[in-house]
């Protein structure tokens, strides 16, 4: 098969899968709300791969991003309307505003130093939700708030007791924020993430501001990391300070980096074992995240492409 | 008036003096050859050109514009590309990505989140011309890491060109490379400066080259420099004669 026909058979396999996700879960013992779950978190590994396996820069502290964007999407929905969509906006604009202001405090920190910024600037997002107690709930988390129904002109849609329905409306966002990064990465200004990531000093020589790019990357994937953690507001109906915390940070990086950070479809797959190993797992003994661990170390040590980068390598030769 | 004037350029690094009040200008359309034995200051002299980092003293001036102070990616804007004396290209992807890329920052697009159809054909001719120019059609398309030594300086010199430059500094293209290759690079800089009157600023150690492709050449020692003039007044002096080529010739 040709280059573009296997690419072409993925994508039609991929979507197929996700599309159809309702009525194999149950064959394999899953339900369609751990479907909804998996499909953000991939949202969200995918936003961390966008700037860590496309711009070369590792962020170690995407959860506040996250965070933030699940946070503005409950106080919206508790304080100031009822309305899905509105909070959806909401998380995804206090998350990305706050993200890009920050990156711009950053974007000439390079490597392990990048890293350590970000970790702290998470870390504080996480302790002022954690202490503002009368706002955010404290360690008790955002609650009580709940998903709306769509209102769509014709009709009006139950997302918050129907789940079928809420696993269609979290695929169709899902489908956009895709859709989205994959445009950008076709760019020009795509290329020039590619660019910086292959060689830094090459970008800079051919004319690329390189802090700017990196800040513009940076910029976006922090706006699609809140996209997630506002659908993630939506999944619980509940914002937890955990999700801003940096460990939080370190699950998606393992994510992306089991599905393999070189490939577009990659974390979505390590969302799907993570999320899986961990159901699993911790069904049998509460010490999980050992073998998680483990798990991840061997991956690193044999497969540093990571789970689809393997599949890839298998297709080609 | 010049294209390129330094003057006085000085670079310290702690106590030493890597360029040492260095003055060169450098003309539309010439080709200038910079030798000089190891450690002379070659490179961190094109390093001070091209905006790597600032000089410790002196000016650099590009069509009479003060540049000292400008950034590396304003000096391409104005028309300053560089190659580097240890490649430095995009491995991980193709041929025809690496010259997409500075091809799309030529023609004001980087910041594009998307491609008309026509800027998209625009860009894919200019890419299909260079890759023809640089020997390199028939590798459009493999991964520049995976190629032979000599293609991927061929590749870094056509990455270099896409910018349209107006002044090419080239540090050593033809370092480690064997006889057919250094002679295809050679015609490639030489019709570069005849046909398309492109200035050209080059670092070299191979003679042959430089005694064959330079108008004038300058010749640094231990920083400073150490004469100025034609091939063949550089041929005849005696101080570089006993500095430098007497080892070699």
């Amino acid at each position: 098969m040709s280059e573009v026909n296997r690419k072409l058979a993925m994508l039609a396999a991929i979507w197929a899968a996700l599309i159809l996700a309702p009525l194999w879960m149950p064959l394999v013992g899953g339900y369609t709300a751990l479907g909804t779950r998996v499909m953000v978190l991939g949202l969200a590994a995918m936003s961390v791969n966008f700037l860590l396996g496309f711009t070369g820069v590792l962020s170690f502290g995407h959860a506040a991003w996250f965070g933030l964007g699940a946070y503005g999407c409950g106080l919206l929905l508790k304080f100031v309307a009822l309305s899905t969509p509105l909070g959806l906006l909401a998380g995804t604009l206090l998350g990305g505003v706050m993200g890009g202001l920050l990156g711009a405090l950053i974007v000439r920190r390079r490597g392990v130093y990048f890293a350590m910024v970000t970790i702290a600037f998470g870390q504080v997002f996480y302790y002022i939700a954690f202490q503002w107690s009368s706002l955010t709930g404290g360690d008790d988390g955002l609650r009580p708030f709940y998903r709306q129904p769509l209102h769509l002109g014709v009709a009006t849609v139950d997302i918050l007791h129907d789940s079928t329905a809420f696993y269609y409306f979290v695929l169709v966002c899902f489908a956009f924020a895709v859709a989205a990064m994959a445009f950008i990465l076709r760019s020009p200004f795509g290329r020039t993430m590619l660019a910086i990531r292959e060689n830094e000093r090459r970008a800079r020589f051919l004319g690329i501001p390189v802090e700017m790019h990196i800040w513009i990357a940076f910029t976006l994937s922090c706006f699609f990391m809140a996209f997630a953690g506002s659908l993630y507001a939506l999944v619980n109906n509940f914002a937890d300070p955990r999700g801003l915390h940096y460990s939080q940070s370190g699950d998606f990086v393992m994510m992306a980096v089991l599905g393999g950070m070189r490939t577009f479809w990659g974390p979505l797959l390590g969302a799907v074992v993570f999320v899986m190993l961990q159901d699993y797992i911790s069904s049998i003994t509460i010490n999980w995240q050992i073998f998680i661990g483990l798990f991840y170390v061997a991956c690193v040590l044999f497969f540093p492409r990571g789970v689809l980068g393997i599949l890839r390598r298998k297709a080609t030769t | 008036m010049s294209l390129l004037r330094v003057e006085r350029v000085s670079r310290h690094f702690g106590s030493l003096v890597a360029v040492d009040g260095v003055s060169l200008t450098v003309e539309p359309g010439e080709l200038r050859a910079v030798i000089g034995p190891n450690g002379a200051g070659k490179t961190t002299f094109f390093n001070l050109i091209s905006g790597f980092f600032p000089p410790t003293s002196g000016k650099i001036f590009l069509d009479d514009r003060d540049i000292t102070a400008a950034s590396s990616h304003r000096r391409v804007d104005m028309g300053i590309a560089r190659t580097f004396q240890i490649t430095e290209i995009f491995p991980e992807l193709t041929v025809r990505e690496n010259l997409r890329i500075p091809a799309e920052v030529a023609q004001g697009l980087r910041l594009r989140p998307w491609l008309a159809r026509a800027d998209d054909e625009r860009v894919r001719a200019r890419v299909d011309e260079l890759l023809e120019m640089g020997g390199l059609a028939d590798k459009a398309d493999r991964l520049v890491g995976e190629l032979p030594h000599g293609d991927q300086r061929s590749t870094e010199i056509m990455m270099a060109l896409a910018l349209k430059p107006r002044l090419l500094l080239l540090d050593e293209p033809t370092a480690g490379m064997g006889d057919r290759e250094t002679y295809d690079i050679t015609t490639l800089v030489r019709s570069l400066h005849r046909d398309q009157k492109l200035a050209i600023v080059l670092i070299e150690h191979d003679m042959r080259v430089v005694f064959h492709l330079a108008d004038r050449i300058m010749v640094l020692a231990e920083g400073a420099v150490l004469a100025e003039g034609t091939p063949d007044e550089i041929a005849a002096n005696e101080r570089v004669q006993e500095a430098y080529l007497g080892k070699a010739a």
